[in-house]
């Protein structure tokens, strides 16, 4: 599991990397509240584009995160998650939530 | 049941073993043929059901968890997910989507829907301080046979 995250002007990308399941959420989790916390983007994009493998442990992910940037005064949105990885999002029906897109 | 070939694969709940699990089904698979689609929904459900096994079950200790996959005649793929954890004292609440005993852990309380959803049966057994049972079932298309 990978991560690189851009800022620039308050609006950030983080690009994933890897599988996304609960044993690497937590890593993803703590490193991605660290920059949220820290450098309090208005926009933070996650980038899925990269991702390889995900099941219910990315929604938790992203549900905290959204929540978090809420917190923070920003908004967060996933972007690029292939198809049968959007088909987990659907599901969970997190599209209600964040923006994807 | 008549079964076609079997693989067992026994492995302590570590987390690191979720992807372990997967890799697992995949490779024993592919003698099948399945699309990647299929492949994919099996590979989620079975994360799905080691992660409850690991965060779950075996939350206050640890132990073993047995994973058997199967091919079935009529291209039918069983998937047993045994553990000898705590258990579940109520198993329609915690198939119950949303619902979840481990919110900080951001456990979303999805897994058993996605279980469900990505694959054609879904049966549970449990029973407190004794363990669960998960047994799925999917049958693959014809495609390419």
């Amino acid at each position: 599991m990978k991560i690189d995250i851009k800022n620039e002007n308050g609006t950030a990308v983080a690009t994933l990397s890897g599988d996304l399941d609960h044993h690497n959420a937590k890593e993803l989790r703590a490193e991605l509240d660290r920059f949220i916390v820290t450098a309090q983007p208005r926009e933070l994009a996650i980038d899925f584009g990269g991702i390889t493998f995900m099941d219910s442990s990315g929604i938790g992910l992203i549900m905290g995160r959204s929540k978090l940037m809420k917190e923070c005064g920003g908004r967060l949105e996933v972007i690029n998650p292939q198809p049968y990885i959007r088909r987990v999002m659907k599901l969970a029906g997190i599209e209600r939530i964040v923006k994807i897109r | 049941m008549e079964i076609l070939n079997e693989i067992k694969f026994k492995m302590p709940s570590l987390s690191v073993n979720e992807a372990a699990a997967r890799a697992v089904v995949s490779s024993f698979l592919i003698q099948a043929d399945p699309t990647v689609e299929e492949l994919s929904d099996i590979r989620t459900a079975v994360s799905e059901a080691v992660t409850n096994a690991v965060v779950h079950g075996y939350r206050h200790k640890k132990g073993d968890i047995e994973l058997t996959v199967r091919l079935l005649p009529e291209r039918e793929v069983y998937i047993r997910i045994k553990d000898k954890g705590c258990g579940i004292a109520d198993i329609e609440q915690a198939m119950e989507p949303l619902f979840t005993t481990a919110p900080e852990e951001e456990r979303s309380g999805l897994g058993f829907s996605v279980m469900q959803s990505f694959m054609d049966r879904l049966k549970v057994k449990s029973a407190p301080e004794k363990g669960t049972t998960v047994t799925m079932r999917k049958r693959l298309s014809e495609h390419g046979v």
